[in-house]
């Protein structure tokens, strides 16, 4: 478990973002709809820092070129992005923001 | 209709097409593409396209039919590898699939029969269509003068595969003629190569007519930051061949296909105030023009583009028009989400029979360079003020919003996405009001852009 921030940090409407290792990607934290979310921050489609983005219920639209994705799986919504982000566990912990980072999938094969 | 035919096979057309099929058209679909390559995406070919080395082995320069090429999902032109087409291409086998499109490429449309209601082809064929979305982008402006191998713009995968092989082959001078976002780009990404790189730009300044001279400022610093030289206020009066053909490094970017006698190698450009710079490599950034000359006998208005309506409807109800190519109204974009947004609209349009739909978002660009993103929105009037809302060029990073009788016209961003955002998504809502300037903000005086 990661620690983020404290809850009172993240007001609703917030995201923040994580580093945790050159191993690791970086996590966006969101804070919407009542619920705490964290997704990997770099978009799927190019380079842009999904915690930059615009946040509407449990979406978040990139910043670069306005893919949607839902929070809740990862998922692209519309194009440009056309592969799901990956989620991560979120929890709470004494007033504490904490992520458990997904365990890396099998790198596709090239 | 049973039959439409999308004229261009990049982002438009490609977007054209899945509008087509997602607004329910089930008829023939037939998409014709100057290039040999399916769809694939430009803004890369100026950015970590060109960074990164040449990976994979080219593929086997095999003997192939016209008729193979039309239906492989990539080109065996000299360098282009299979990765160089997977990390670009638009789409996936899946969705080829499902759009059940035919592919003509390789074969430019050479014109419009409006009377008998077909797309004439370059090589004699003639596709008769019921309707048609002209989506065939814009081609560079190039130098007037004779042809110099190691001088090359910047549009196409061929043309930044070409690019992209001379500068991987070792440190060189390249001199990039225009300053604006294609030459920063490219001048950026030279640089990162470690090439000794100059930018030849006509104006006191570049993109002072996008940007306005404060932000344009700010920009020019971009580059004069990381040692790229910036050369203003001089054009170029000739290329300069010392008169030795080319060797074997690199080509001119001729036609592939086409065999070329070995153009005399560039080795300098010669400035019109006299001066003169060495270049083993020339980048020619000067903008680009509408690709409208096989329209030139057709009963289309073209006027620095095909004149639409704000719905991309042109004077033919069967015919519209989205991306590069189409002016909506007063305005043509050159930016990668207009390409995305039209089609839709236009096919909508093309679908009903009349404009029952309008292209309305406030144009969007950005642009990558020396690590920054820059991000711009919205309609800037030569007029308008502009002012820094937060942040400052010396941080690398702001937010200038741009007025007009007190109301944001456009934003500017540098290295500041989120709040770029929010105010781009208000723009879209229209008629935002300004926000209160944050104490501290330096003001741009009234009249501080052109
Ligand atoms: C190097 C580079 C970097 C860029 N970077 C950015 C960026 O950072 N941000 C941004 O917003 N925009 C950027 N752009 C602009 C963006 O790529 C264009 O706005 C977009 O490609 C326009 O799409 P289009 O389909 O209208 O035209 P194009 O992409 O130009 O495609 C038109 C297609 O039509 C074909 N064609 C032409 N004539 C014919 C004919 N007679 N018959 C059949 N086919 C024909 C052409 O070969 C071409 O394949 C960049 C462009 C380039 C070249
Ligand atoms: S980088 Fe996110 S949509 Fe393109």
């Amino acid at each position: 478990m990661i620690p983020v921030c404290r809850i009172e940090d993240l007001p609703e409407g917030e995201s923040v973002r994580i580093e945790i290792d050159d191993a690791t990607p970086a996590i966006a934290v969101f804070h919407t709809d009542g619920a705490l979310y964290a997704v990997d921050d770099t978009c799927s489609h190019q380079d842009a820092s999904l915690s930059e983005g615009w946040v509407e219920g449990c979406f978040v639209e990139c910043p670069l070129h306005a893919a949607l994705f839902d929070l809740r799986t990862g998922a692209p919504v519309c194009l440009p992005a056309r592969r799901p982000v990956r989620t991560h566990e979120v929890s709470v912990v004494d007033g504490m923001i904490h992520v458990r980072p997904a365990v890396p999938e099998e790198e596709a094969v090239a | 209709m049973r039959t439409v035919t999308v004229v261009g096979a990049s982002l438009a057309g490609l977007y054209a097409a899945r509008a087509l099929r997602a607004q329910g058209f089930d008829g023939r679909l037939v998409v014709i593409g100057a290039e040999r390559h399916r769809p694939y995406d430009r803004p890369p070919l100026s950015k970590d396209f060109l960074a990164r080395a040449p990976g994979a082995p080219a593929m086997a320069a095999g003997a192939r039919s016209p008729s193979d090429a039309d239906t492989l999902a990539l080109s065996d032109a000299d360098a282009v590898t299979l990765s160089d087409a997977e990390a670009l291409s638009l789409s996936d086998a899946d969705e080829d699939a499902e759009l059940a499109a035919e592919w003509l490429l390789g074969t430019p449309a050479a014109g419009l029969d409006t009377a008998g209601r077909a797309v004439l082809l370059a090589d004699g064929r003639r596709i008769t269509t019921d309707g048609v979305v002209i989506a065939t982008g814009a081609t560079p402006r190039t130098l007037p003068g004779p042809p110099r191998a190691g001088v090359h713009t910047l549009r196409t995968l061929d043309d930044a595969v070409a690019l992209r092989a001379e500068l991987h082959a070792g440190a060189r001078k390249v001199v990039v003629i225009g300053g604006g976002f294609i030459g920063a780009e490219a001048a950026s990404t030279c640089a990162e190569l470690g090439a000794d790189v100059t930018i030849v730009e006509a104006a006191p300044l570049p993109l002072v007519p996008q940007l306005g001279r404060e932000i344009a400022q700010v920009c020019a610093r971009l580059h004069t930051g990381h040692g790229v030289r910036l050369l203003c206020g001089t054009g170029v009066k000739a290329l300069r061949a010392d008169g030795r053909g080319d060797g074997d490094r690199g080509d001119s970017g001729a036609p592939p296909g086409t065999t070329t006698r070995r153009a005399p190698r560039v080795t300098g450009v010669e400035l019109a105030d006299g001066r003169l710079l060495g270049a083993d490599t020339v980048i020619v950034g000067i903008g680009v023009r509408p690709a409208t000359d096989w329209l030139a006998a057709s009963p289309l208005a073209l006027r620095d583009g095909v004149l639409c309506d704000q719905g991309g409807v042109t004077a033919l109800r069967q015919v519209v028009a989205a991306g590069d190519v189409a002016r909506y109204g007063e305005l043509r974009a050159e930016h990668w989400t207009s390409a995305t947004e039209q089609p839709a609209v236009a096919v909508r349009n093309l679908l009903a029979g009349t404009t029952v739909a309008r292209h309305t978002a406030p144009p969007y660009f950005w642009s990558d360079q020396y690590g920054s993103r820059i991000q711009l929105a919205g309609h800037r009037g030569p007029k308008d003020t502009v002012r820094i809302a937060e942040g400052s060029p010396e941080e690398g990073s702001l937010l200038a919003v741009y007025e007009r009788d007190g109301e944001i016209t456009a934003a500017f961003a540098l290295n500041r996405p989120r709040p770029f955002t929010r105010l781009r998504r208000r723009l879209g809502a229209g008629r935002p009001a300004a926000p209160a300037a944050p104490a501290g903000a330096p003001a741009a005086a009234p009249g501080a852009t052109p």
